[in-house]
């Protein structure tokens, strides 16, 4: 049978997944941004395995305000990336310190 | 039965997507990959009965921001090996960050195993009425009870697309198009000068 600690253990490993690809890929903006949207997709899961579960939509409700801002992110991330490429022409993460952060 | 066999038929695509996504060695294939991972994880969705988040992650994901993803990898031309160097070098501290937390959820999972807290049971007001698909249900609580919140989310998506098209617009200064607005605002007691001159001194040469 199929319970919550089934999704949760699903959930948990997709975030795990999505940290270990931002360390992996230091290097790499793009792979490092799909590695958030694997993230938020574990964050999803969760929000909608507990809705269910508890019987209260309000979840599945949040669950698309994260997806909102999912998508924004991505729109305005990747609007980034194209300005710093066209600058730069390069996107390797180890250049960027134009700001000395 | 069923049931058993498709969601560890979703789960392990969705976590063995997920896993190439971050191993792939192409970009594009990344994006291939976590677009499966999306697929995958709507239809963990849709086993448990939230079929309208499961198509709006179908349509946004991979309609949207995996297409979005795709044009961008594409158009940028990179030298993605160099990007992979350090692939070997951040391999431990990587790994080691994901055991720990991958062992903080394994004990937070333990321990709702022993004997889960009690947090209070929900007020009923999000709960779906009998006889009404989750869609509806949906429906009525987003544009009902979440009106405002609703609301700025789609501001948020308003100012995100605004935000993306400032940056990424680009005012070309070698080109001379038509600018319109100087064209219509244009009077002819400003372009054009009457002058009288005395026979012989019009010109001047």
């Amino acid at each position: 049978m199929i319970g919550i600690e089934h999704y949760v253990v699903v959930s948990s490993i997709l975030f795990v997944l999505g940290v270990l690809g931002i360390f992996l890929n230091r290097k790499n903006v793009i792979v490092i941004l799909m590695a958030i949207e694997l993230i938020l997709l574990a964050v999803n899961i969760n929000l909608v395995a507990f809705s269910s579960f508890l019987g209260d939509l309000t979840g599945q409700i949040f669950a698309m305000f994260v997806l909102t801002v999912a998508a924004g992110e991505a729109a305005v991330g990747l609007a980034i990336l194209v300005v710093y490429y066209r600058g730069r022409g390069s996107i390797a993460v180890d250049d960027i310190n134009r700001m000395k952060g | 039965m069923i049931h058993v066999f498709a969601f560890y038929l979703f789960a392990v695509l969705t976590v063995g997507s997920g896993a190439i996504t971050i191993l792939s060695r192409n970009p594009v294939h990344s994006v291939l990959w976590l677009i499966l991972a999306f697929f995958n994880a709507a239809g963990l969705m849709v086993l448990v009965g939230a079929e309208f988040i499961a198509m709006l992650l179908v349509i946004v994901y991979v309609g949207a921001v995996a297409v979005l993803f795709l044009f961008v990898v594409m158009m940028l031309n990179i030298d993605f090996a160099e990007l992979r160097a350090g692939f070997i070098k951040n391999f431990p501290l990587g790994v080691l960050v994901a055991v720990v937390l991958l062992a903080e959820m394994v004990l937070g999972i333990g321990a709702y195993r022993a004997g889960a807290m009690e947090l209070g049971t929900p007020d009923g007001i999000g709960a779906t009425p009998a006889g009404m698909t989750n869609i509806e249900a949906i429906g009525a609580l987003l544009y009902g009870r979440y009106l405002f919140l609703f609301e700025a989310a789609g501001i948020i998506l308003l100012i995100a697309m605004i935000g993306a098209i400032v940056l990424t617009l680009r005012q070309r200064s070698d080109v001379r198009g038509q600018n319109i607005g100087k064209q219509i605002s244009r009077r002819p007691q400003d372009a054009t000068r009457n002058v009288n001159p005395e026979v012989g001194k019009g010109v001047t040469l």
